[in-house]
């Protein structure tokens, strides 16, 4: 049950399965084999409600399920063994798993995340005990280094040489921080994992505060995320009762406790600095490093900021060995990512792939191709920070190098599938505008630079592009990249360059012909309605907010331009394809 | 009112001084944050009003005026985007007769908030209308929901 499943009624199925399971008269004893629990989000979201039902080692799936079809499913299938076969999950659903390599999310979608016993069950928290009863604190660094994990929260660091660094900087009182301030539009990798499993996030906390030796860590999670919130706060409690959090943790001489930060609601706090500036309680406006975290960080103390899939992972690392984990992935990119597919995709949803997997692979096996038949047009991988790889790039492998040389980021694990008709300027524009009001406004090539950027974006969109718009973004960008003072203005600019570099085409269309090919910008396009095809049944007239559509029964209807306010309700509602963009 | 502010200066106090914190704690107990309350903290604690509407400016979670009845929350993520969400909000705030900038009808019936994600991305595009989700939706049926409220 991640946000998906809830918001397609994961609630209300699972109260209707409590409520079949105890009054259909069914015998105390298939009672007693019979648990329903929630877990978190299995991945395929398109098709929520899933419910999986394990009877002895099989497991049956279920998919859309909803509240009403409850009792057919306890009747016909707990009681009479028999499966409602035409709810079954089709061949989709294997085909979406077969490709993937689940490690951070390996217990996310199987255990009930609100109870500490199930984790512990899967092993967890194992790997935090043995390292605290019996490793020195440089052999958990070493281990790290050798699993070659890098930060997942999108610059990719590798992970043990930051522990390295805050374990050698110099100072009694020192913080980790689980950066949980996911941002990015289109990405919910860090939410799936903290409401799936936090255990495991407090787990790896855990091994990363011992080889740091930092007896304080921070959660700092946005507000806009509750159930991860309270989740989180629950795991929190249950590990210190359990004494796996306090005092003397574990019965070793080794104290920690971990505080949850409500973030209030700005991108630029995923920057580390300025996060360190938000737990404080300021503005969360980055200043320039060095010194660096690990040195100068939270109250001037060293401190070490991790992600969330990060620490997530540090618990299996362990257990199962660096060699193990290091096994997946490219020389440079080991382990696996966690990306969250959405767009024009046909099985959106949240995966985990080794790195390194190639881009035709995510999109075709996993997410099973575009849907309704379209063309794929690009992928946009990083959120505002990344970029868009083209249709005819698809066999480029995922990890950090590759899709560095495309111009795009790993990032987060945002990617979003755009098809034929998605606008690749209106795409740029979209991430220009979320990171032009994200700016914090300290530095000026990022406050005035991408607010620059976006009005020669609007404008090119309206149709007033002028012959050397494209040279102009790209000096800009090119500008605002070298002197901005953190990653967000460093990176602004990429989806524009990627977009040019690979679209250039459509970015002529708009500024010489004046047309969007895509059919997606408003000061681009005019409506108008086929005589031939229009059958006057007067639903856009009804539609139409701005009056601009006449029409009596039986005449085919007319727009008037002068008061056409192009919002599109008009294409939207006509049933027989009668009104007309071009 | 004042009880409520008197017990948040004093977690205030508790916590080490932390701005969030407190404006948070506000934010909870008004809905908003009112100006009665910046000029209480700022008497009381003898810090300048400015920092704290300068932190409450900065983060997007801050209101400086109380909300409408009902809150209608568009989300315009990437897959949202991409899916049409722009057509979806400008209908919206068609219907409620607001500008682009406004968020609360006059008669304090409505708020409309746009925000950058709220992670139901395979149910794109999203609106929450008073709590509930409406998901792979267009502007009709979100329409039809809202005048089913205006009526009410």
């Amino acid at each position: 049950m991640g946000p998906a499943g809830i918001a397609a009624g994961g609630k209300h199925v699972l109260e209707s399965f409590k409520e079949a399971l105890s009054g259909t008269g069914i015998t105390a004893s298939l009672k007693e084999n019979c648990s329903s629990h929630q877990v978190g989000c299995l991945g395929l979201c398109a098709r929520d409600v899933l419910v999986e039902i394990h009877q002895g080692g099989t497991k049956t799936v279920y998919q859309y399920v909803k509240a009403d079809m409850v009792r057919r499913i306890v009747d016909e299938h707990l009681v009479g063994g028999t499966p409602v076969k035409e709810w079954l999950v089709d061949g989709a659903y294997d085909a979406f798993y077969k490709k993937q390599v689940k490690v951070v999310l390996s217990d996310v979608g199987r255990i009930d995340p609100e109870e500490i016993s199930a984790y512990e069950a899967v092993g967890g928290y194992e790997a935090a005990k043995e390292v605290l009863h019996s490793w020195y604190p440089e052999e958990v660094i070493e281990e790290i280094k050798m699993s070659g994990i890098r930060g997942r929260g999108g610059a990719g660091f590798p992970t043990g040489l930051k522990w390295e660094l805050g374990r050698k900087a110099p100072g009694e009182t020192k913080y980790i921080v689980c950066n949980a301030d996911e941002g990015d539009p289109g990405a919910f990798m860090d939410r799936a994992v903290i409401e799936g499993n936090a255990h495991a996030v407090i787990e790896g906390m855990i091994i990363g505060a011992y080889a740091l030796c930092a007896h304080h860590g921070y959660v700092y999670i946005r507000a806009e995320y509750p159930l991860a919130v309270e989740r989180l706060k629950r795991a929190i409690s249950q590990a210190t009762a359990k004494g796996y959090l306090g005092k003397k943790i574990f019965g070793c001489d080794f104290d920690l406790e971990i505080k949850i930060k409500l973030g209030a609601g700005a991108f630029v706090c995923g920057e580390e600095t300025a996060l360190i500036a938000s737990i404080e309680g300021q503005r969360g406006q980055p200043r320039a490093k060095p010194p660096f975290p690990v040195n100068k960080g939270l109250w001037q103390k060293p401190t070490v900021i991790n992600n969330v899939e990060t620490l997530a992972n540090i618990p299996y690392i362990i257990r199962r060995g660096c060699a193990w984990y290091a096994s997946y992935g490219t020389e440079k990119s080991r382990g696996t990512k966690v990306f969250a597919l959405t767009g024009k995709i046909k099985n959106p949803g949240l995966i985990e792939v080794p790195m390194g997997i190639t881009l035709r692979e995510i999109i075709e096996d996993i997410g099973g191709g575009i849907e309704n038949g379209k063309q794929l047009k690009a992928v946009q991988t990083g959120g505002p920070s990344g970029g868009c790889i083209p249709a005819n790039k698809l066999d480029l492998n995922v990890d950090y190098e590759s899709l560095a040389k495309a111009g795009s980021i790993v990032g987060s694990g945002g990617m979003i599938v755009l098809d034929e008709d998605d606008c690749m300027v209106n795409v740029a524009k979209y991430f220009v505008q979320f990171t032009q009001s994200e700016s914090c406004g300290k530095c000026v090539p990022c406050r005035v630079g991408t607010k620059r950027l976006l009005e020669t974006l609007e404008r090119i969109c309206k149709g007033h592009g002028r012959s050397n718009d494209i040279e102009r973004l790209e000096k800009l960008s090119a500008g605002i990249k070298a002197t901005s003072l953190c990653g967000l203005g460093q990176t602004a600019p990429n989806p524009i360059l990627s977009t040019i570099r690979y679209f250039r085409d459509e970015f002529e269309a708009h500024i010489r012909d004046k047309k969007c090919p895509a059919k997606v910008c408003k000061g681009l396009l005019t409506y108008s309605i086929s005589e031939k095809k229009c059958k006057a049944c007067g639903a856009c007239l009804r539609a139409c907010p701005s009056g601009a559509i006449t029409g009596e029964k039986k005449t085919p209807h007319k727009i008037d331009q002068a008061k056409c306010i192009k919002c599109g309700s008009c294409f939207e509602v006509c049933k027989f394809g009668s009104v007309e963009r071009n | 009112m004042n009880d409520t502010l008197d017990k948040i200066v004093a977690d205030y106090r508790d916590n080490g001084g932390n701005v969030i914190s407190l404006l948070q704690e506000t934010q909870e107990a008004f809905g908003y944050i009112p100006r009665e309350a910046v000029d209480y903290f700022s008497a009381q604690l003898g810090i300048a009003p400015s920092r704290f509407y300068g932190v409450a400016t900065f983060y997007s979670q801050f209101r400086l005026n109380p909300t409408g009845k009902n809150k209608i929350i568009a989300c315009c993520g990437t897959a949202c985007h991409v899916r049409g969400a722009e057509r979806i909000l400008s209908g919206i705030k068609r219907e409620l007769s607001l500008a682009e900038e406004e968020e609360t009808t006059q008669d304090k019936e409505f708020t409309v908030e746009k925000v950058a994600c709220l992670g139901f991305c395979s149910f794109a595009p999203v609106v929450l209308i008073n709590g509930e989700v409406h998901g792979k939706t267009n502007a009709d049926p979100i329409l039809k929901e809202i005048r089913k409220l205006k009526n009410k």
